[in-house]
């Protein structure tokens, strides 16, 4: 701490600073990485921003009430069918946009809530277990749907779905506002950073409050958390379903960006994968889990594009190709940051040494057991 | 409302057992308003599993309770909470990773009412019922004596703080019966003193204690009236000094402890 | 009626390989009391090492038998080897760590084994040569070939050694002191770290032998076999009361039979509705059906709350 300079100590001028400095960098960041990294990459960021909903909503279930649910996609999902099947081709139904993601956003919800009821019973890894099947279910469901009756359309999936899009103004093709031209993917850009602030702002406004310390408490200790009054069913019923609202929310939103959806897209890995976002980046911590989205989404890439040039230039000749080898240093990198952080990287406990600072006396004593655990 | 003397837990031949083991066979015991009553017994004899019973934890298998009135034959942890009946753990169960201060303002939770709606917005009457459950929890801690380390972990606490903590948490919860399981075990007899002026305190204030202990000493000066428990049946029960030269309780003591 | 008599039959063999699987599972969660994500793919490798050792083997001169059980032995071997690898690398370092710290080192396990096979043995579908005459019998109508009655043979032994070993040795006491009190183990003498390497070598034993199974059955081994197979063993394990080795025998047989039985009658059932395409569906209702009433697990104990 004594080495750091002035204007990286916190308090509450550079806090503004850097709230103001961040705005202004999320603001430019589709015309950086336009211009440094190349086009691709907006659209690299955009699917960044729907994973970070959709870890955000999983850190409600698993963060902050502790419910190890491995099936969350299940959600994502009936977000983006619910979107697909009521803005496509598939029945002719071209409802607007701002009636379907609340439909799916509510049905994503009812799901959360009835798969949760009767889990609620169930511990740990049980519960894992269970909410890992109906993931699969519900993909095995849309992938057979397609007969007798043609409802999901199968593993081909849904394609041709509506662009998003308000009135007249389409989030689907180019659009000039204030004499800028603004790409599709710049104006999803802009759309998805939005509602992410505002799942950021709600998952910070439950984390404290009467509900969010029900949910941790349950967490910490779910037998006491009863005995202290608290009804675990309801309060574990409202975690599965707040989070599955944040999945069918960010479920519409990647029907309408993508234009297509598939079974595909909602396996067990993907659920995984999002739990990999909120565990590596520090589980319950709203910093922690943006970190571990950002980084599960852009390294992947990052890897894929550099691989092969980099073995190129080490070896002259591409000895793997890059799309394992981006798999395996994915894998690897998992392993060692776990091993490295069990905590993940960026824990909650930050806020505990953050608390103590208030604390004189007790940061006097943190402090000496910090430096004897060294 | 308070009549003193009046019946506020009655239990009637209360059972359970696990598997063929009766840990409790009829156990029946009136607990006044106002008083500190005292459960002792050698390990083993079902104070815990009453504990247990009498917070929802266990349904029981024979008999029923009944608390200020209404009767419970079996009944979820929350809604006796609800009722009244508040406790402690015999292996301190708080939240480890929550501070001092947010595990008493979860024992708060039973008596305020925001919700989802109200966290979003944080409305005037939400921002109000916030800053009451902080400003009691202060409170709470400031009773128990531990309000220098309200942003202090639990799990970073010492042990007699834990207790107190836990003791401040169930306290929260605004109960009429406090039901605490072994506050004074592995204290030192500082410590197991500044236990007894609080309970003192506690009682002074109106709420009835229960109390499982081991400290002879503690629940000969501190209690009003004592059960005894012995393989899951009350062997005695009356004032400490009648209890204490109870011939079936020394048998138990002494030959049951052998 | 010969339907019937052929779907039990396919259930037994399948569920035999998945009560294999679903002990490795139950053994690791008995000890240490978290699942082994990466168990599906050592179930890969086994197989991946025995289809290479084979394939070397098929151009000496060796006896068909001895290329087989060369084959198992390296398999074996191997995955005992990478069984306590995993260990030492993802599972030791985060004893003491938040719960689910070692369920991602875990998964990273997996990738990374899936993605080294990938690359080793490419994307595509192996063919596993018959290396023994395989006859098929009739019994009532259904038949049953000789593969699939080894495979029955063999996982019942495998399956009572295992009994034997972990009620009757001094190993196997050590075990089970362990899964019950690890610190109080220690204190009594036990080589904590030694047994739990142990049982993740037994573990992966027994899925190696596993994989040689289903890829004799099938014919086919592929980099990406063992994550579905790891799932149903896992699900095997969690229906029978993880942690409980004969749960995970019963949870492997059951699961087997209901999924073949599922998949041969629901078509006729539902009015063609929901076909055998919902096979795997089946065990995962069954699962959460048995888990709502039996929150532990057939065999499970019912943990009684602790206060």
């Amino acid at each position: 701490m004594r080495n750091v300079p002035d204007f990286l100590r916190p308090n509450k001028r550079n806090a503004w600073l850097a709230f103001v400095a961040l705005g202004l960098l999320l603001l430019v960041l589709p015309f950086a990485t336009d211009a440094l990294l190349g086009r691709g990459w907006v659209r690299i960021v955009d699917f960044a921003l729907l994973y970070i909903m959709l870890a955000l909503g999983l850190n409600i279930v698993v963060g902050y009430a502790g419910l190890l649910d491995l099936g969350y996609v299940a959600f994502f999902a009936v977000g983006a069918y619910t979107y697909a099947l009521l803005g496509s081709p598939q029945f002719g139904l071209h409802l607007p946009f701002w009636i379907v993601l609340p439909i799916g956003a509510t049905l994503a919800c009812i799901f959360g809530a009835l798969l949760g009821a009767p889990t609620l019973k169930l511990r740990g890894d049980y519960l894992a277990i269970v909410t890992l099947g109906f993931g699969e279910i519900i993909r095995i469901f849309l992938n057979n749907l397609n007969a007798p009756l043609n409802i999901t359309n199968g593993p081909q999936g849904i394609s041709q779905i509506d662009a998003i899009r308000v009135a007249e103004f389409s989030l689907g093709r180019s659009q000039e506002l204030f004499g800028i031209t603004l790409p599709s993917v710049h104006l999803h850009y802009y759309l998805f950073l939005a509602l992410t602030l505002l799942v950021i702002f709600i998952s910070l406004r439950l984390q404290d409050s009467r509900i969010g310390r029900a949910w941790m408490a349950i967490r910490e200790d779910e037998v006491a958390a009863s005995a202290m009054g608290i009804n675990t069913r309801n309060i574990k019923l409202l975690a599965f379903a707040m989070g599955a609202t944040f999945g069918g929310v960010a479920g519409g939103l990647f029907a309408g960006f993508q234009g297509f959806v598939s079974p595909e897209s909602f396996s067990l890995m993907e659920s995984i994968m999002i739990l990999c976002m909120v565990v590596l980046g520090g589980m319950g911590n709203i910093g922690g889990v943006v970190l571990g989205g950002v980084l599960l989404v852009v390294l992947p890439e990052a890897l894929r594009n550099g691989a092969g040039p980099v073995q190129q230039v080490l070896f002259g000749k591409t000895l793997i190709d890059p799309e394992s080898l981006r798999m395996l240093l994915f894998g690897v990198a998992l392993i060692v940051v776990m091993l490295w952080r069990p905590a993940g990287l960026w824990p909650s406990s930050q806020r505990q040494r953050e608390l103590e600072a208030h604390d004189g006396e007790a940061q006097q004593e943190q402090d000496t057991v910090y430096d004897a655990s060294r | 409302m308070t009549h003193p003397g009046e019946h506020l837990l009655k239990l009637s031949g209360v059972s359970k057992h696990f598997g063929g083991l009766a840990a409790l066979s009829g156990v029946s015991l009136h607990i006044k308003r106002g008083e500190i009553y005292g459960l002792i017994g050698p390990n083993g004899a079902g104070k815990t599993t009453l504990f247990n019973i009498l917070t929802g934890l266990y349904q029981l298998d024979g008999g029923s309770f009944s608390f200020a009135g209404t009767s419970f034959s079996c009944c979820k942890p929350h809604l006796l909470a609800q009722a009244g009946i508040a406790r402690t753990f015999q292996n301190i169960r708080l939240f480890p990773n929550m501070t001092a201060l947010e595990n008493i303002m979860v024992g708060r939770h039973l008596r305020t009412h925001s919700g989802i709606w109200a966290a979003l917005t944080r409305h005037a009457a939400a921002r109000r019922e916030e800053r009451e459950i902080a400003q009691r929890a202060l409170e709470l801690l400031r009773y128990v004596g531990i309000h220098r380390h309200s942003h202090t972990l639990a799990k970073n606490l010492s042990y007699g703080e834990q207790r107190r903590l836990e003791i401040a948490r169930a306290l929260a919860t605004e109960p009429k019966l406090l039901a605490l399981d072994e506050p004074a075990a592995g204290m030192n007899a500082t410590e197991t003193e500044s236990l007894r002026v609080l309970l003192q305190t506690i009682r002074n204030s109106g709420v009835t204690v229960l109390l499982i202990e081991h400290d002879v000493k503690l629940i000969m000066g501190l209690c009003d009236r004592v059960a005894v428990l012995d393989y899951g049946k009350k062997i005695a029960e009356g004032v400490p000094a009648e209890v204490r030269n109870d011939p079936a309780v020394i048998a138990a003591y002494i030959g049951g402890g052998t | 009626m010969e339907i019937l008599l052929q779907q039990i039959i396919n259930g037994l063999v399948q569920g035999s390989v998945y009560a294999l699987v679903a002990l490795g599972y139950t053994m690791v969660y008995g000890i240490l009391g978290l699942i082994n994500f990466a168990h599906g793919e050592v179930v890969m490798v086994g197989a991946m090492v025995a289809l290479a050792v084979i394939k070397v083997l098929l151009a000496t001169a060796l006896s068909p038998v001895l290329v087989l059980l060369l084959s198992l032995l390296a398999a074996v071997g191997v995955c005992m080897a990478l069984g306590y690898g995993i260990e030492r690398v993802a599972y030791r370092p985060l004893r003491h760590a938040p719960r689910l710290a070692p369920l991602i080192t875990a998964i990273g396990v997996s990738i990374v084994l899936q993605t080294l096979a990938m690359i080793i043995w490419g994307r595509e579908y192996h063919a596993f040569p018959q290396l023994l005459p395989n006859a098929s019998h009739s019994i009532g109508g259904a038949v049953i070939n000789e593969v699939q009655i080894a495979i029955v043979l063999v996982a019942v032994l495998m399956m009572a050694g295992l009994l034997l070993l972990v009620h009757r040795t001094r190993l196997g006491r050590a075990m089970r002191a362990v899964a019950e009190n690890p610190s109080a183990a220690a204190l009594m003498g036990v080589n904590i770290n030694g047994v739990i390497s142990t049982t993740f070598m037994l573990g992966s034993a027994l899925a190696a032998v596993a994989g040689l199974m289903v890829s004799a059955n099938y014919g086919i081994v592929h980099y990406y076999m063992g994550f579905m197979l790891g799932l149903k063993a896992f699900t095997a394990a969690v229906l029978g009361g993880i942690g409980n080795l004969r749960g995970a025998m019963l949870g492997g047989v059951m699961l087997g039979l209901i999924e073949s039985l599922g998949a041969g009658y629901s078509g006729a059932l539902t009015g063609g509705m929901f076909g055998s395409n919902y096979q795997d569906v089946f065990a995962f209702i069954v699962l959460i059906a048995v888990l709502i009433f039996r929150p532990s697990g057939l065999l499970g104990e019912r943990v009684a709350e602790r206060a």
